[in-house]
């Protein structure tokens, strides 16, 4: 190799060991735009100037001297960079950013409590094979009273006091009409659980209010027993409380279930000792369950000597009251914005 | 009901520990709400017999009293006029307490030493008897514990009784499931003072009439009196109650009012039956017709409120007018008085839906109606009126008239239920042997024969929940126990029922909406009327909360007033919920929404930024499209006259984002929202595009566009002519004012160019561009803003 293209090639050489010698005399940041304009310039930089007389060259020349001359401009880019990096904290005009200060923070919203109880009961089920099943608020009597075998007339009809909306139809004052609805819809095997917004007539107060959320659950197949509700409903509890919950069935009426049961949980404030909050018992009742009463089945056209199931019924709120600790059933109606604050990191 | 422990141990011949027993009647379903034990402050209080009694020296109302009290006599002054030598007294010593925490301490009284307090009943807790101190009537040893020798100290349970176990409300009922328990069974302990002789039972009528020591009994209401016995008592003295009657009254919170009333609760609360007395004197005829009440019929009941009376209701009458309320409440006439000397005694059976509907029409409910109403036991009517005449006499003193009669003119036949030993397994899950099951329903009072592989259960007539083969499962898993059935989760199949689409829908809803920053708002759906669809409640609490909501957003604004008057400038929330919509003769239409309000601070307050802006419709824009793109497939938004609208697929208006009225205070940022319905579903699951490898072109480009030309309008017609090649533009400024023409703006865009496989060309780019600027302006006359 001869002619111009050598030539070229020292010249090339001597062009970058002087800008490798003048990048690390430089100081300030000034200096260092000065060389990088002076080299890599768009317009007049010295090294732009030889990769932009290349096409004249020929092509033997041409490769040679374009390698050598990228190899020089990214050896001097590189060097620059470095150069600026090592210059960025030290220099004045970018001081160290105080830490301690506050992020810049966005808006987050929270779920509600009711909404975070619901979804982790659902879940829970979810885990035994239920699904989410859902259906209207306004009912009929049929659908929320009759069909569920509560005698017309009879005092346990008192246990609701219900909203009416006149010709047999009223708002649901349970979740229980979905029951209903879920066996005329399919046939077994059925097992949902069935959240919803339910109404009675109670006025709003510390631990009532006039519309409240209720999850019901239904399990209908042959075979379905009493130890299958125990079960369900204990790995559920030990689920939602914790591994080591003790858990009890006691006695108890709805027309709809036979057996009945309440499932109490040992008291979640005293353990069991006996506080105000379980009155004294050391128990807090969670929830009532039972077996599907043989009345429901006929209702809705289950045979009930070759069907059996258990359902069970929960208030949201409540279990929302207690496990967060709301003193006021209202508070979750409200809408503080101070309240809902609260739970923006715990769903 | 409340049940007192010591009544209860007396019916089981055992003493009974009060917290076993609070567990075993939990877990029997007889919930114990409350366990209030009684004068247990007493356990100071000894016996003190008085030996002597002198003046004081010192004080002509005190009196110097020597009292043994086990150990050495003790030298007390007391202020009592009725102290005397050899009675008997509650004693207080040195160092005992009262019930209200005073403590008894070795005082000087007018100058003679006191070692002690002989008590009244008043000081103790026991009565209101002031007349002096309480002496007792008792053979206990001086120095004996007062709790030892009086059976006053006792537990009083509040039980919740459910309404299908109304043989609960009495302590009969109860002692008799704790009795399945302890298998021990039920007897009616002996009544103190009773004559040596029993009554007479009472004579079966023929038909509905009869007579009850010359007075004449008819039931005329048949269907709402199945059974009415009586007796006629005679010589009867009214008067104040025994001690042990009063102490077992008062061990329930029963307040004693005299012998003969005292008597009959005793028995309601003893066997569950109500029991009433009539003064005879006042009956007139004397007789008794139950009937229905005749058109505008009026009576004065027991707490003296004249009530008008109509023929839904069963009355007890004399010959001539009503003088009681079948089942719920006697008349104030023939209410037993101090001069009443003969009574006729009622113990009756009467129809639960007709006491039922008789009470109501009343608008009252009594201890009776209450027991009568859920169905007592028509099978012992006889044998509790005996117990009762027995009780009269032995409080009340008197004979019995001839003898008591029983008016039971239709027979209630017994119930019989067959009960299979497979069903109990299918229910319960585990076999319960033959044998279990056969003591069970014994222990409770039922009849039981075996017949191949069921049993013939009779049930008693004080259980009228036990109808169905299901019921007497039910009574077996209950005493053999809920706890002793295992809980191991056994296989199962998976349900048929799929998950409810609107469920995803609410959950990804909920996701999409919190990540914007809202917290989720829970709003009663019961508010005033808004909306002339909306459905109406009945019976509402109030006229503010009687009608069903139509939208979402009212209830969300009244929110949001709430925290403004709290002070807090910050708002963002949002709602899933249902609304309604009237329809004639059928269930309310409903519909899932969504909505969500925002003002304040579009975000939390920074230093590197000291005046945050505040939300605006475009934030509620953008809470309205992350809605809508998660919730309705299809759905448009474009403007309408107040904010933005909605569309559904169909061209429905289903959703609007607006400013929103409301009772703003003047240092609140504005109100912005949005509300739509949600569908079944937005955007499905993304097929993802290959990623470009080739490199874009970005032009910007400002245009004046003259007032009322909307930017998406000349976004269409830019997309449409720069081809292909323009792979998207969006809008990154807009600017009014000078030296622009009034009312119009500079919207200032950046284009995106790319070809998918390929660099492109410059000229390519500028050609496109071009084109798009020449058909803008041809269209709109939009031109370039001159820099
Ligand atoms: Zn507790």
């Amino acid at each position: 190799m001869s002619g111009p293209s050598a030539e070229q090639l020292a010249a090339l050489a001597a062009l970058r060991a002087e800008a490798e010698a003048r990048v690390r005399a430089a100081r300030g940041r000034d200096a260092l735009q000065q060389l990088r304009t002076d080299y890599l310039g768009r317009k007049a930089g010295r090294l732009t100037a030889i990769l932009k007389g290349l096409p004249a060259l020929d092509p033997d020349a041409r490769r040679a001297v374009g390698e050598a001359a990228n190899a020089a401009k990214a050896a001097i880019e590189t060097l620059l960079e470095a150069a600026e990096r090592a210059l960025a904290p030290a220099g004045s005009e970018a001081p160290r950013p105080d830490l301690t200060m506050p992020a810049r923070r966005q808006w987050r919203g929270a779920l509600h409590p009711v909404t975070l109880v619901v979804d982790e009961v659902c879940a829970i089920f979810g885990e035994l094979g239920f699904t989410r099943y859902v259906g209207p608020e306004a009912e009929t009597e049929r659908n929320n009273f009759t069909a569920l075998n509560f005698p017309p007339e009879h005092p346990s009809l008192e246990m609701h006091d219900t909203f009416y909306l006149g010709e047999g139809m009223l708002l649901r004052t349970h979740t229980s009409p979905l029951q209903i609805r879920v066996m005329e819809a399919y046939r077994p095997p059925i097992r949902v659980t069935m959240p919803g917004m339910c109404y009675r007539r109670d006025p709003f107060d510390p631990s009532h209010a006039p519309a409240f959320s209720q999850v019901e659950a239904l399990a209908v197949d042959e075979g379905i027993t009493f130890v299958d509700l125990k079960a369900s409903l204990t790995y559920f509890a030990r689920r939602f409380f914790g591994p080591s919950v003790r858990v009890r069935f006691r006695p108890s009426f709805f027309p709809f279930t036979e057996p009945s049961a309440d499932m109490e949980v040992e008291c979640l404030i005293c353990h069991g000792t006996g506080c105000p909050a379980c009155k004294g018992s050391g128990w807090m009742e969670i929830l009532g369950a039972g077996m599907v009463d043989p009345n429901v089945f006929e209702a809705v056209g289950v045979d009930p000597e070759r069907y059996t199931g258990w359902a069970f019924g929960m208030g949201p709120h409540r279990m929302a009251m207690l496990r967060y600790g709301v003193p006021d059933i209202r508070v979750l109606f409200e809408g503080d914005m101070r309240f809902h604050d609260q739970f923006v990191d715990g769903g | 009901m409340n049940a007192s422990l010591r009544w209860l141990s007396d019916l089981l011949g055992v003493e009974l520990d009060a917290a076993l027993t609070r567990d075993r009647l939990t877990m029997l379903g007889a919930g114990v709400e409350a366990l209030e034990p009684l004068h247990g402050g007493l356990g100071d209080i000894v016996i003190g017999e008085v030996l002597e009694v002198r003046r004081h020296p010192n004080a002509d109302r005190l009196t110097l009293c020597l009292v043994d009290a086990g150990g050495q006599a003790k030298r007390v002054v007391c202020g009592a006029a009725n102290v005397a030598a050899g009675r008997r007294y509650p004693f207080a010593p040195v160092g005992a307490r009262l019930p209200e925490g005073l403590m008894i301490e070795r005082r000087t009284i007018r100058g003679e030493v006191s070692e002690g307090m002989l008590c009244s009943a008043r000081e103790l807790g026991l009565g209101d008897d002031q007349e002096g101190i309480l002496e007792l009537d008792t053979a206990a040893a001086p120095g004996t514990r007062l709790l030892d020798a009086l059976p006053i100290a006792d537990t009083r349970f509040v039980l919740e009784i459910t309404p299908n176990r109304p043989d609960l409300l009495s302590h009969q009922g109860i002692a008799r499931d704790l009795g399945a328990v302890l298998m021990r069974a039920v007897k009616l302990p002996v009544i103190p003072g009773a004559p040596a002789q029993r009554p007479p039972r009472a004579a079966r009528a023929r038909g509905a009439r009869g007579d009850a020591g010359g007075v004449p009994i008819a039931v005329e209401d048949v269907s709402g009196c199945r059974r009415y016995t009586a007796a006629v008592l005679r010589g009867v003295g009214v008067g104040p109650s025994p001690a042990w009657l009063r102490n077992r009254l008062a061990a329930i919170g029963a307040r004693s009012v005299n012998n003969v009333v005292d008597a009959t609760n005793y028995i309601l609360f003893e066997v569950g039956q109500p029991i009433h007395a009539f003064d005879l004197a006042k009956l007139r005829g004397p007789a008794i017709v139950v009937r229905r009440a005749r058109a505008g019929e009026a009576l004065t009941t027991l707490d003296g409120v004249r009530r008008r009376l109509d023929p839904s209701m069963t009355v007890i009458a004399d010959a001539e007018v009503a003088t009681g309320v079948a089942g719920v409440m006697g008349g104030a006439e023939s209410e037993v008085s101090a001069a009443t000397t003969d009574v006729l005694l009622e113990c009756a059976y009467f129809d639960p839906r007709q006491n039922r509907a008789t009470r109501r029409a009343m608008g009252m409910s009594t201890e009776a109606s209450y027991r009568f109403e859920r169905g007592i036991d028509h099978d012992a009517t006889p044998e509790y009126l005996g117990r009762a005449i027995e009780l009269l006499l032995a409080v009340a003193g008197g004979h019995v008239d001839g003898v008591p009669v029983d008016v039971y003119p239709d027979p209630i036949p017994p119930t019989t239920v067959f009960l299979r030993d497979r069903r109990i397994a299918d229910i319960l899950g585990v076999e319960i042997p033959r044998g279990e099951t056969e003591r069970v329903l014994t222990a409770l009072g039922c009849v039981v024969a075996p017949k191949h592989e069921r049993l013939a259960v009779q049930v008693p007539a004080a259980r009228p929940d036990l109808t169905r083969e299901i019921d007497l499962i039910e009574e077996v898993a209950r005493i053999v126990g809920y706890d002793r059935f295992p809980d191991d989760m056994r296989p199962y199949r998976i349900g048929v029922v799929p998950d409810a689409p609107s469920e995803r829908v609410a959950a990804r809803l909920r996701r999409a909406l919190t990540a914007l920053g809202l917290h989720e708002a829970m709003t009663s759906p019961l508010g005033p009327r808004a909306d002339p669809r909306s459905p109406e409640v009945l019976n509402p609490l109030s006229r503010e909360e009687a009608f069903l909501r139509s939208e979402l957003l009212p209830g969300l604004v009244r929110r949001v007033e709430h925290n403004w008057r709290l002070m807090q400038r910050d708002v963002r929330l949002f709602e899933i919920g249902t609304v309604f919509e009237r329809r004639e003769g059928e269930l309310p239409a409903e519909e899932m929404r969504v909505a969500g309000v925002l003002t304040g601070a579009r975000r939390p307050p920074h230093w590197s930024e000291p005046a945050t802006p505040d939300l605006d419709l475009f934030d509620a824009v953008a809470g309205l499209e992350a809605a809508v793109a998660v919730a309705l497939a299809g759905a448009v938004l474009e403007p309408g006259s107040v904010g933005l609208v909605v569309r559904d697929a169909g061209g429905r208006a289903v959703g609007r984002a607006a400013e929103l009225a409301a009772d703003r205070p003047a240092w609140a940022a504005p109100l912005v929202g949005f509300e739509v319905a949600v569908g079944t579903g937005g955007a499905p699951a993304p097929r993802v595009r290959p990623l470009p490898k080739s490199p874009a072109v970005e032009r910007d480009i400002a245009l004046v566009l003259p007032a009322g030309l909307r930017a998406a309008d000349v976004e269409t017609v830019l997309r449409s002519a720069a081809g292909p090649l323009l792979e998207r533009l969006w809008p990154f400024d807009e600017y009014r004012g000078a030296p622009l023409p009034a009312g119009s703006r500079s919207v200032a865009w950046r284009l995106v160019f790319r070809a998918p496989e390929r660099t492109l060309r410059e000229v390519e780019v500028e050609a496109a561009l071009q084109r798009a600027l020449t058909e803008v302006e041809a269209r709109y006359g939009v031109r370039r803003r001159a820099s």
